[in-house]
């Protein structure tokens, strides 16, 4: 079977995982734990072709229909 | 008692098991009598109303701690099981868990290297995710339940089987074997504490085999009291009645285990007490039948004390009741502002406002303690500074006790002109459910509003009944008028959009007064405007000669800001190919020019509720709230006093069809029905195509409704072209006051086709609806469309079918609201505690974040241009002053 990218689907928008630095940056934008951070769970397909940890931060690019680019951040926990 | 003086603050609630020694340890009876009290009335030592158990008669004192009925919070008593019985609540976790552990040893049925991975792993968890712990356990336990031998003792393990509520079997080659509760709970006992834990379990606080009772608490008599009625028979609560039944099974299962009764006899019993002990925590256990009273009534027992509407949490936690309100049906009021709410006197008679007295309202005050509490505006109490209550219905000589008071002193007034206060309608699904207005005390018995605050509330005046606050502090007031008031609700967040604003015959008359037919004397004029509070100059007439005129929409004009600029089409524009735009025959074009009313006549479209882009729209948006309430306080009087003058009705011979008319109405329908036989016969010779996707016969019936709907709609279309213009129920259809030009074809030409489910009429009798028709007919008339206009009268056969239908509306209503209410109640518990941070996140009560800027772009919808945060178009038209439409 073909493996399909599901990185390449227009659906999907853009994942990056978060360095230390910027993780800790964004902490600081938002005055929060990483737990504040809404989750996503490490069996979640994005996180598999990422290869994100637990623990890891990910960061989101949409395209909005309201915003036009919209940014929004995941933490990634186990299960 | 002040938020000081509390002794202890929470700081975090832990829950967890009792185990069978601090239930005893917290006991102060043991009981073993099933009875009540004895013949004197007297209560029974060691029975479930002992007297140790708490007092719950007046004047009695506590056995146990000396105390009397309010002050003795009640004592704990508890019943010694002769056999243990699983406790119903935790009878999926009793399974889950008897699935993971090796029946012989107790230990997790894990591999020593899975073991040990989970272990780190739960500790890694306890540290850094918390809240997924449960999750692991779950998947620990699922895991476990593989294991076909156990890798500590080597035994093979069986399958184990759950039935609900509380029964267990193992599967063995030879058969199932029921696993008694004591099997059960020795089982779980042999669970080591580190196991536990690894099974989401904290063994301090939750031993497994502690979800297997072998004592069960009695709750203080106080949390069942009994009641006397005047008869002089004392009446048990359900929860003793339970009770007793649990006593008596335990005491013959001991009875007969001593006496070496057979083993049969004592599991009969021991099932009984399992199934007394389950209905007494839940009597609505799926499975078994609810335990019922003599009466033949189920009994309500602990969890339906708990559960649901009239449960202790939604109607005595979260139900609130509240002082200073008052409910009374709601009626129409157009002349009050719609910031306003009319109070019945009586009303505002009983309702107060703590008023402190100081040197600029004392001689005021004065004046309300003399009048009292019966009069007007006067005054219920007193409160001096020290606290004491002066009660002014009592004293005659109020004038001494006005005169005795100082600065300092709090006047609870009647509430009077000017008030702010809380006016909501039930069901409140919106902010706009709950406004604050002014007071307006007025005679009669029924709250009064003005009609443009009837869509925010949902109101009519159907006999709807209101409810009113009064807010009692500055603070409270405060908030109210700069966030609830009224005005500032015009603009809704639904729609970017007022959602107040015109209705029914504030549109017609907006209309009538503003078509280019209305011209008025200068009197007429003069008289509306006044009505309308207008106390400028008159403009000068539109027509000066023979007589000096003036046209409505002059009148209009008036009050509109003189910069203010709009283009848009009204509700009456007929789409006509190329719009004519000002010279547009139906005067449907509307422009305003540096506050002037150029063309075009104001209806739905510009000034009604609801109605996103309108003039009152832009008004309110580019004017304030404050020129939203004056344009709909005082422009909107002048469209009531012009149809006040002018009249608006419909009678039985203005719906009315010329013969003309009526005969093209009867071709294009029985043209219908000839093409209705056609489709029936080419189907029976079969020759008719199957559609994609759809049988024959769906065919046939999609084919039948489209010919009969089109009919419908060209005989509504004929009608509608032979009505005069000077039709009121047209005038309000094309308008947008009231009514569809459906409902006029279907009062002057044709009801048309009537459904159940979405589909013809096709119930009733075997291959017939109607025992009138012939088995198999395919007809129109068979199948529910109905050629009569509302007008024509209707026959009893369509009659008929006009009911069938109309009753599937009523039965949708009624199922829509009912589920919309309970999704309404999910949402908002979901949803109550979120809010928008100032930086513009979203977040929870906890600080996590649910979206990173309020709605992606940060705009709040009440304040956008139909979501947008701005309108370019309307932005070019204002500095361009051009209509681009
Ligand atoms: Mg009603
Ligand atoms: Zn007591
Ligand atoms: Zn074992
Ligand atoms: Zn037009």
């Amino acid at each position: 079977m073909v493996k399909f990218d599901i990185l390449k689907h227009e659906l999907v928008p853009k994942f990056t995982i978060l360095s230390k630095e910027e993780v800790e940056a964004l902490r600081q934008t938002y005055g929060i734990r990483k737990e504040h951070l809404p989750w996503i769970r490490k069996s979640d397909p994005i996180c598999k072709v990422l290869g994100a940890k637990p623990g890891d931060v990910l960061k989101i690019e949409r395209n909005s229909e309201v915003a036009g680019k919209s940014i929004a951040y995941r933490y990634v926990v186990p299960g | 008692m002040s938020v000081n003086d509390i002794a202890k603050s929470i700081k975090s609630i832990r829950f967890g098991l009792l185990s069978p020694e601090e239930i005893r340890k917290m006991s102060v009876v043991n009981i073993i009598t099933a009875d009540t009290y004895d013949e004197d009335g007297v209560p029974i030592d060691a029975g479930l109303m002992d007297r140790r158990l708490g007092t719950i008669e007046p004047g009695q004192k506590c056995q146990t701690c000396g105390n009397r009925v309010g002050q003795c919070p009640g004592h704990f008593g508890h019943i010694e099981l002769a056999r243990p019985v699983v406790h119903p609540g935790f009878a999926k976790t009793v399974y889950l868990t008897l699935r993971a552990i090796c029946w012989n040893c107790g230990r997790i049925l894990l591999k020593k290297e899975d073991y040990d991975k989970y272990v780190l792993l739960m500790e890694k968890y306890r540290r850094r995710w918390p809240q997924l712990r449960h999750k692991l356990a779950e998947k620990i336990m699922k895991r476990a339940s593989k294991l076909q031998e156990c890798p500590y003792c080597g035994r093979e393990q069986f399958k184990i089987k759950f039935e609900k509520p509380t029964t267990y079997y193992e599967e063995h080659p030879e058969g199932n074997v029921k696993l008694a509760p004591s099997e059960i709970r020795a089982r779980l006992e042999r669970i080591t504490d580190a196991d536990a834990a690894l099974l989401g379990l904290d063994p301090q606080m939750a031993r497994p085999e502690w979800m297997v009772l072998t004592v069960l608490p009695v709750p203080p008599s106080s949390v069942r009291p009994s009641i006397t009625l005047e008869s002089g028979v004392r009446s048990e609560d359900d929860l003793t009645h339970k009770l007793v039944d649990i006593i008596r099974i335990n005491e013959r299962l001991k009875e007969n285990i001593d006496a070496g009764a057979p083993q049969l006899i004592i599991e009969d019993l021991w099932e009984l007490l399992q199934y007394h002990v389950t209905t007494y925590f839940d009597n609505e256990t799926s499975g078994i039948p609810p335990a019922r009273h003599r009466s033949g009534r189920p009994l309500r027992t602990l969890a339906q004390r708990l559960k649901g509407k009239e449960g202790r949490f939604r109607s005595n936690l979260s139900g609130k009741r509240v002082d200073f309100s008052a409910r009374t049906v709601i009626s129409p009021d157009p002349l009050i502002s719609m910031n306003e709410v009319g109070v019945p006197i009586e009303v505002a008679k009983l309702l107060t406002i703590p008023e402190r007295i100081n040197k600029f309202n004392i001689e005021e005050m004065k004046k309300l303690i003399e009048n009292g509490p019966d009069n007007h505006p006067g005054a219920n109490y007193i409160i001096r500074p020290d606290g004491r209550r002066i009660d002014l219905r009592f004293p005659k000589d109020r004038k001494t006790i006005a005169d005795s008071v100082e600065i300092g002193y709090v006047v609870e007034r009647h509430i009077k002109d000017g008030d702010v206060v809380l006016f909501n309608r039930q069901p409140s699904l919106h902010r706009m459910s709950i406004m604050a207005h002014r007071v307006r005390v007025l005679p009669y018995k029924t709250f009064r509003l003005n009609l443009c605050v009837c869509p925010p509330y949902n109101a009519d005046f159907d006999g709807d009944e209101m409810n009113l606050h009064v807010p009692q502090s500055e603070e409270a007031r405060a908030e109210a008028l700069v966030l609830m008031l009224v005005q500032e609700q015009i603009l809704s967040p639904r729609y970017g959009g007022p959602i107040m604003g015109a209705i029914q015959d504030y549109i017609s008359g907006a209309y009538m007064l503003t078509k280019k037919t209305a011209l008025l004397t200068r009197e007429e004029a003069s008289q509306l405007l006044i009505s309308a509070g207008y106390d400028g100059e008159l403009p000068p007439p539109a027509i000066k000669e023979p007589e000096e005129m003036w046209t409505g929409k002059q009148l209009v004009s008036l009050f509109f800001p003189s910069d203010f600029n709009y283009t848009l089409k009204a509700n009456i524009c007929q789409k006509c190919g190329q719009c004519k735009k000002e010279e547009c025959p139906h005067d449907a074009f509307v422009v305003i020019r540096n506050g002037v009313l150029i063309s075009g006549v104001l209806d739905k479209k510009s000034i009604g509720a609801g109605q996103p882009e309108s003039v009152l729209h832009r008004l309110v948006k580019d004017y304030g709230t404050d020129m939203g309430r004056m344009f709909i306080d005082k422009a909107f009087k002048l469209f009531l006093s012009y149809i006040d003058s002018r009249g608006l009705t419909i009678g039985l011979d203005e719906e009315e069809l010329p013969k003309e008319a009526k005969e093209k109405i009867r071709m294009v329908v029985e043209e219908a029905e000839q093409k209705t036989a056609k489709l029936i016969e080419i189907y029976n010779e079969g020759l008719l195509e199957r559609l994609p996707g759809r049988t024959l016969e769906e065919t046939l019936e999609t084919k039948i409704m489209q010919e009969l709907e089109e009919a419908r709609e060209k005989a509504g279309e004929i009608a509608s072209q032979y009505l005069k213009d000077t039709n009121s129920a047209l005038l309000m259809a094309r308008t947008g006051a009231r009514g569809s030009l459906m409902n006029l074809a279907h009062m002057v030409a044709c009801v048309g086709q009537q459904s159940v489910r979405g589909e013809r009429i096709n119930r009733g009798y075997q291959n017939r609806t109607l025992p009138h028709f012939k088995p198999g007919d395919l007809g129109a008339r068979a199948h529910g469309f109905v050629y009569s206009s509302y007008k024509d009268r209707l026959n009893p056969i369509e009659f008929f079918f006009h009911a069938m239908g109309g009753r599937e509306g009523l039965v949708d209503t009624a199922v829509r609201t009912s589920q919309s209410g309970y999704m309404q109640r999910r949402l908002i518990n979901a949803l109550q505690d979120i809010r928008v941070e100032y930086d513009g996140t979203v977040r929870a009560t906890d600080g996590s974040i649910i979206q990173f800027k309020y709605g992606e772009d940060g705009v709040d919808p009440a304040k956008s241009d139909h979501g947008k945060a701005v309108n370019v178009d309307k932005i070019i038209e204002k500095v361009v002053g051009a209509g681009v439409i």
